[in-house]
Parts: C-alpha cells; sequence; structure tokens
C-alpha cells in the first residue's frame, strides 16, 4: 500500500515537473471541443427540422414523390435539392479526378525543379480565390464561354434511352444551369485534390521510384503502375475532400445554379443543391415549416457528409490494413 | 590506381578461376558529377563474367555512386553528369541513342533496404515480366516460381503466392527483390550494401544466395563490411578519397591478393581497421 503509493506520487511528480499533465489536458481538452461541435451542430439541426420531419415524413427526401417547393402553400419535398447537390458534385468530380491527377503527377514527378515552384504557388493560388470570386467570374464570363456552348453541344444527347433524361434541352442563354454549377465546381475541387494528390505522390519512398526504374519501367509506367497503387489511399481520400467540397459549396454554386425548385433530371436546366437553397431561402423563409424544411435540408446534408467521411475512413483503413 | 596492372597480375594466376572470366564489363575513365561536385574521378575497372566484384571504402568515396554509373541509375538524379565511359559487353551505354530501359533490364538492381512494392510476391516478381509485355499465365507461374526458388524464398511463400510482399520479413523482402531482379534474367546484377539493414543471419543467406547466383549472373556488390566482401566476391576495388572529397581507385585486385598482400600502404591500412 505504502509502496504503491509513494510510486504513484513519484509518477505524478514527475508528470508535474515535465508538464505532461498540463500538456495532456490541453490536447484532450481540444479533442473533446471538436467532439462537441459535432454532436451540438447535428443535434440542433435534428431539433429544429422536428416540424418538418413530422408533417412530411421520408417522402420528403424520396425521389419517387411529387416534386414540391411552395413557401405559399407551405409544401415542402427536398429531392430536387439533394439530386442538384449529388449531380453537379459527381460531373465536377468526374472531370476534376483525371484533371487534378495530371497535375499532380506533372508536379511531382515530371516538372523540372525550376517550373515546380512556380505552378505549385499557382495551384495553391486557385484553392485560396473566395468562393464569391469564382461565382462572379462564373456569371460573367464561364457561363456565356462555355457553359452556354457546352450546353448546346449536349443537347442531341437528349434523344438517347434513359440517360437522355439528363441532357433535356434548351439551355438557357444565361446559362444558368446546373451544368454550370458543376463545371464552376471542376475548377473549385481541381486545386485540393491536385494539392493533396501531389503530396501523396511526394510521400512516396524514392525507393519505390528507384526499384521500378531498374527493373526497366519508363517513368510513364512507374507512375501508373507504382506511385499510383502506392498512393492509392492517400489519393482516395484527396478525391473524397474534393467531393465533400464541391456538396458543400455554397457561394459559387448560389450564384451560377439558377435557383429554380423545378423538378425534372436535365443538367441542361437551373435547379438547386441543397447548400444553396439553404442560403437563398433562409434570410426570407416565410414560415416556421419552411425554416424547418431548410433545417431538415441541413440535416441530411450533414448526414451526407458523415457518411462520406466515414466512408473514406473505411476505404482507407481498409485498404492500409490490407497492405500491411 | 593502375587496373591494368591488376589485370596483369589476374592473368598472372593469382586466382586462376578468374584468370579465365571474360569481361562483362568495363569502366573506363568514369567521373561522376552532382552539378558542380566532383563525386568520382577517372576510374578504371573491369567486371568479370560470372565473378563477384567487391566496391569497398570509407562513406562517401562513391561507392554506391559508382555502381549506379553502371545501370545509368545516376540519371534520375538531377545535375548528375558522367564522363568516360562504362562498356557493356563491350558497348558503350552512355552512347547516344542508348536504350536506357533495355541497359536497366540487362544490368538490374538490388537495393541497401529491401523495397518491395506494396502487391503480392507473385505481382513482385511479375512486376518486371509485365513490362517485358508477358501476358501468358502459366510461363509467368514458371518463371516466378523459378525466381523464387533461385533467391532462396520458395520454399516460405509458395503457399501464400497472394500475400503482400511487405508483410515478409526483412531478411525475406531482400530475397523477394532479388527474386524480382532475377526473373527478368538481367546479365548483371548490381547489389548496393544489400545486407546492411538485415541481421547476422539473413546476412549470411544472402550472402551464400550470392555464392549460388554468381554461377548464371555477373554481380557487382557494395559493401561497407570488409569480411562480407572478403567472404563473397573474387575481385575487391578499394575506393577511397582526396582532399577535395571526389573517390577515386585505391588498389584492384583478386580479392585474395587484396587483403593478404596490398600493394598500396592504404589498402593496408583500411583492411586492418587503421581507418574509414
Amino acid at each position: 500500500m505504502n509502496a504503491t503509493q509513494t510510486s504513484w506520487r513519484r509518477r505524478l511528480t514527475y508528470y508535474f515537473k515535465h508538464g505532461d499533465v498540463l500538456w495532456w489536458a490541453l490536447i484532450t481538452l481540444s479533442a473533446l471541443v471538436a467532439v462537441v461541435l459535432v454532436l451540438w451542430i447535428g443535434w440542433q439541426v435534428w431539433v429544429q427540422s422536428a416540424e418538418s420531419r413530422h408533417a412530411f415524413g421520408w417522402a420528403f427526401v424520396s425521389p419517387w414523390a411529387k416534386p414540391a417547393w411552395n413557401p405559399a402553400l407551405d409544401k415542402f419535398q427536398a429531392w430536387p435539392a439533394i439530386y442538384g447537390s449529388l449531380i453537379t458534385a459527381l460531373i465536377a468530380l468526374i472531370l476534376a479526378v483525371p484533371l487534378a491527377l495530371g497535375i499532380a503527377v506533372f508536379l511531382s514527378e515530371l516538372a523540372p525543379p525550376w517550373l515546380r515552384g512556380p505552378l505549385n504557388y499557382m495551384v495553391e493560388m486557385l484553392a485560396a480565390i473566395p468562393s464569391v470570386v469564382y461565382g462572379l467570374w462564373g456569371i460573367y464570363v464561364f457561363l456565356p464561354l462555355v457553359v452556354v456552348p457546352v450546353g448546346k453541344a449536349l443537347e442531341p444527347l437528349g434523344g438517347l434511352p434513359v440517360v437522355g433524361e439528363l441532357f433535356q434541352g434548351p439551355t438557357p442563354a444565361s446559362g444558368f444551369t446546373r451544368l454550370g454549377a458543376a463545371l464552376v465546381l471542376v475548377i473549385m475541387i481541381l486545386p485540393t485534390i491536385a494539392a493533396v494528390s501531389r503530396d501523396v505522390l511526394q510521400a512516396i519512398p524514392r525507393s519505390q521510384r528507384e526499384a521500378a526504374m531498374a527493373l526497366g519501367a519508363t517513368r510513364w509506367e512507374t507512375v501508373w503502375k507504382v506511385l499510383l497503387p502506392y498512393g492509392q489511399s492517400g489519393i482516395l481520400g484527396a478525391v473524397i475532400l474534393g467531393f465533400g467540397r464541391a456538396i458543400g459549396e455554397t457561394m459559387a454554386v448560389t450564384m451560377v445554379i439558377g435557383n429554380s425548385a423545378g423538378g425534372g433530371y436535365s443538367i441542361l436546366k437551373p435547379g438547386y443543391t441543397m447548400a444553396s437553397i439553404i442560403a437563398n431561402e433562409f434570410a426570407e423563409a416565410v414560415s416556421d415549416l419552411h425554416t424547418s424544411a431548410l433545417m431538415e435540408i441541413g440535416l441530411v446534408l450533414f448526414v451526407i457528409t458523415l457518411l462520406l467521411n466515414a466512408l473514406a475512413r473505411w476505404l482507407v483503413v481498409n485498404r492500409t490494413i490490407k497492405r500491411a | 590506381m593502375q587496373p591494368e596492372t591488376a589485370v596483369v597480375k589476374v592473368s598472372a594466376g593469382a586466382q586462376p578461376a578468374a584468370a579465365e572470366a571474360d569481361t562483362k564489363m568495363l569502366i573506363n575513365g568514369v567521373s561522376v558529377y552532382y552539378k558542380a561536385f566532383r563525386a568520382i574521378k577517372e576510374i578504371d575497372l573491369p567486371v568479370y563474367e560470372n565473378r563477384v566484384t567487391a566496391f569497398i571504402g570509407p562513406s562517401g568515396c562513391g561507392k554506391s555512386t559508382l555502381l549506379r554509373s553502371l545501370n545509368r541509375m545516376n540519371d534520375l538524379i538531377p545535375g548528375a553528369r558522367l564522363e568516360g565511359e562504362v562498356l557493356l559487353d563491350g558497348e558503350n551505354i552512355y552512347a547516344p541513342g542508348q536504350d536506357v530501359v533495355d541497359i536497366r533490364r540487362r544490368v538490374g538492381m538490388v537495393f541497401q533496404r529491401p523495397n518491395p512494392f506494396p502487391m503480392s510476391v507473385y505481382d513482385n516478381v511479375a512486376f518486371g515480366l509485365r513490362l517485358l509485355g508477358l501476358r501468358k499465365k502459366s510461363v509467368m507461374d514458371e518463371i516466378v516460381e523459378r525466381s523464387l526458388r533461385a533467391a532462396a524464398l520458395w520454399e516460405h511463400v509458395k503457399d501464400n503466392l497472394g500475400q503482400s510482399g511487405m508483410a515478409l520479413s526483412g531478411g525475406q523482402q531482400q530475397r523477394l527483390c532479388i527474386a524480382r531482379a532475377i526473373a527478368v534474367e538481367p546479365e548483371v546484377i548490381l547489389m548496393d550494401e544489400p545486407t546492411s539493414a538485415l541481421d547476422p543471419v539473413a546476412t549470411l543467406t544472402i550472402e551464400d544466395l550470392i555464392q549460388t547466383l554468381k554461377e548464371k549472373f555477373t554481380i557487382v556488390i557494395v559493401t561497407h563490411n570488409m569480411q562480407q566482401a572478403a567472404r563473397v566476391s573474387d575481385f575487391t576495388a578499394f575506393l577511397s578519397m582526396d582532399d577535395d572529397r571526389a573517390g577515386y581507385l585505391v588498389e584492384y585486385g583478386p580479392t585474395m591478393e587484396l587483403f593478404t598482400n596490398p600493394r598500396k600502404k592504404l589498402t593496408e591500412d583500411y583492411i586492418t581497421g587503421r581507418f574509414g
């Protein structure tokens, strides 16, 4: 008893002397802050969306329910906004990932040293531009110069079975469309994915490159068959980070998507995303139910983001364990 | 610094087996620069076929640089430049128009730290073969097995070729890297301190392996361990560096001779442990 007490006291003295207890307490507190914040936000959107959840049930988020968004009649249904978020983020990802990987490979493997610094800087600058600036640039430059012609070019695809639904024209002359939002998102998530993937590639030990080269691999083969597989979990993390940014992006999307609660699946039509409908209507919500419905959209966005992160974590851990 | 003399000495019959060997590679007045810094200067050295040639010398004397100039691995380092020539079967591998990829296939390499790819044992060994465009499963299976046997690893992994190469022990990983290197049937295998990251038992296994491998391949090994050079090699080149920190060849000859009867004072000091 006496002995344990002494050793306990000695250990405590030791911790105090080296500042360990204080350190430990600070770190634990910081970690707790993060946990508490997440739980708090989740609880808030849950509670405040109660009215909407009771009024509409699962039909609120169902793709098969009749789309309706009418504040005057207090009728709300979120599917068009959910669809808008998913389709714009997905298109953005499909276009941005190959491009971003190309940039990452170039920056990490191919660029001559004198070009590397300036290029890295430019890519990071792209990530630092405020989204409202992307929005403005989108409205005045990108929509008329790129989105409208691309939209027009895609219209003939509207005749195809099934996927034709995505390309029902005509494209509005203003360019305010889901496609416009998706293409602006491409530019916005590009630097995120590129910069993280570049860091992943650069962190791969030189010995891996040498092993491949010594077997007679070309640069291209080294990148394709060794570096990308080696960095796959990190790159996957980068992609999911990009998807997270795309689905959560608010300002720029609100400025270019046209903000229409209309249904339909065409990317050549204006629409809403979850983030943009909240940003657009929250301040002017006419009824408690309207506010509550927007809160419920917030809840859906929150849950989707959580699931996405869980998926990312699961993929990364799963692959890492398999490898080790 | 007189490889010519050394070669004469060999043919004079210090080690009869060595005398009959053909020259596989010839290092001819080679200097390597990293930007302005000269890492090694004017080295002349033969590498005999089906023999083990060891490079020894103190840290920083350019042993690895010299080794890596034999399959143009230095090309990967920005600012690296080579003067002189390196002949492989009489042909300068630095001549314009030489296919680096082909040279590296003919002159394989095993590194200081085992560096298997994060893929299965099978895929590790098959990697080089797939680069060469081999697709046929039966042929691939056969070469993978043969290579793993030659690297004395087959018995350990034959029941689970799908396991990750990174799950093996350090010594097994290094043998996997050897299997990977020999699968593409190179003519020369370069080994850059292949046992420095391994425990003594694993080291002995690799040393035994080198003895078997030299029947089929020409081997060049860099080692900081003089006992290892004495145990495994037929020829030894001792490198040191001057005040300008550029590595140069002090002495080259049959290993037995160099270790028992060094011609240079510096060599004697080094192998008896008085410096380095």
